[in-house]
């Protein structure tokens, strides 16, 4: 048996947590969005428009964090001897949860990472997410509690768990390769924003060291947000839920610190406050993430471990994306797009059956 | 008498909702869960702390792990 990971320890989730929270905030300071200095749902949704799967212009970079979490979780993984290539455990209904979990956090606009950062940069409205997000959640339990399950995942071959760190790698060359020339949207290979939070980014070696850093410290820890309140809801246990409220008190900390917090429920950038809508679509991401086994970072992370289930989820959530930006699912500012709700009760539709249908078949 | 649990390809939470289950039958005192990530390795052995037992042994079998748990 080896070592003890300290990471996993209690102080180590809390430690893990704070960092996040500490760095997403100086993400912002540094350029990113306000209230989104990490947000993989975002991110990956700006990544499936700089790849132009969608073209809503104001959403298009190759975000280097999100690849930086999956190549920082590869390395760590390596180096404690648990890269364990796995797959077959329903790839197809994991890609289908991805794509409606990332469609209910664009309703919402944001996946439980920037709930936890719109709380901390004093956005009301998050509180109304995260009770949609714990709502869900809480349903997916209800699932879990009666014997849900997607089946047993299969040791594979290597080369399988490197295909989506290698995807990253190739997003990160396409990135080098053809940088946004100035003032245009669009370089060689990929698409980029003139303004909106598409436009709004750190520097790339700042946001892809940090992505590395968090990749590598989550990949010890495991940090989960969807875990952190799906097991307190199942078991009463609190461990993953002090690095989720960690994070949101030291994102807060440092938000006051740099003076990016301002208490309010209107006119907090890049959010609205239709309410219902913002409970309803965080309730839709709820239950996706907790039927998957994991939050967006979370699969991010397994992927970088060799979790070819986790992969497909994300590939999933990247072009649900697509689908929510090209269909006018996604909210904006101003409120839900035309065809959020109808896209809200697809989705709980389609997550409920899944619940309610794939039980007990290899536990 | 031992009960076997094999958690083995199952994602969060199943490994611990399992282990968890057998737990708390009365009869039983010993448990060896099966699982194959260290995630689910430290998850079920956290649990089992949690419930007052007390883990008397971890041994690495077949790419995974052989978790020995006691009713403390």
């Amino acid at each position: 048996m080896r070592g003890k990971n300290i990471f996993a320890t209690r102080w180590g989730i809390i430690g893990v947590g704070a960092a996040i929270g500490i760095l997403a905030a100086f993400l912002q300071k540094l350029g990113n969005p306000a209230n989104m200095g990490i947000c993989v749902a975002c991110f990956e949704r700006d990544i499936a428009g700089a790849l132009g799967l969608h073209r809503a212009e104001v959403v298009q970079y190759l975000r280097p964090e999100i690849v930086g979490f999956v190549l920082g979780s590869f390395v760590a993984a390596y180096l404690a001897r648990e890269f364990r290539p796995r797959v077959g455990s329903a790839p197809i209904v994991r890609f289908v949860l991805g794509a409606f979990a990332m469609i209910g956090a664009l309703v919402f606009l944001g996946c439980p990472w920037r709930a936890a950062l719109r709380l901390a940069g004093g956005d009301g409205n998050a509180l109304v997410g995260l009770a949609g997000l714990t709502f869900g959640i809480w349903i997916g339990t209800l699932f879990l509690k009666k014997g849900y399950n997607l089946g047993r995942s299969q040791a594979t071959h290597t080369a399988v768990g490197w295909v989506m760190p290698l995807i990253m790698l190739g997003f990160l060359a396409l990135l080098l390769i053809s940088p946004q020339p100035e003032g245009q949207a669009k370089s060689e290979f990929l698409f980029y924003s003139l303004k909106g939070p598409g436009a709004a980014h750190a520097p790339l070696a700042i946001s892809l060291a940090i992505g590395l850093g968090i990749g590598i410290l989550a990949q010890r820890s495991r940090f989960c947000t969807m875990g952190a309140i799906r097991d307190g809801l199942l078991f009463g246990h609190v461990h993953l839920l002090s690095g989720f409220i960690s994070l949101i008190l030291f994102a807060f900390l440092t938000n006051l610190l740099l003076g990016q917090f301002h208490p309010g429920f209107t006119g907090q950038p890049i959010a609205h406050d239709q309410h219902v809508w913002n409970f309803a679509g965080m309730t839709l991401a709820g239950l996706a993430f907790a039927l998957a086994g994991g939050c967006p970072g979370r699969q991010l992370f397994l992927a970088g471990e060799g979790d070819g289930d986790a992969a497909v989820f994300v590939l999933g959530m990247i072009v649900g994306a697509g689908f929510a930006h090209n269909f006018g699912l996604a909210s904006s500012p101003n409120g839900i797009g035309p065809h959020g709700m109808a896209a809200v009760a697809v989705g709980l539709t389609v997550c409920l059956l899944i619940g309610l249908t794939m039980r007990n078949k290899n536990a | 008498m031992t009960t076997m649990v094999d958690a083995r390809g199952l994602s969060c939470p199943q490994p611990v909702i399992m282990a968890l289950d057998e737990m708390k039958k009365e009869d039983n005192r010993e448990l060896v869960v099966l699982v194959d990530t260290d995630t689910s390795k430290e998850n079920v052995s956290r649990a089992a702390t949690s419930q007052g037992w007390q883990v008397s042994e971890v041994s690495e079998e077949g790419g995974g792990y052989r978790i020995t748990v006691r009713k403390g």
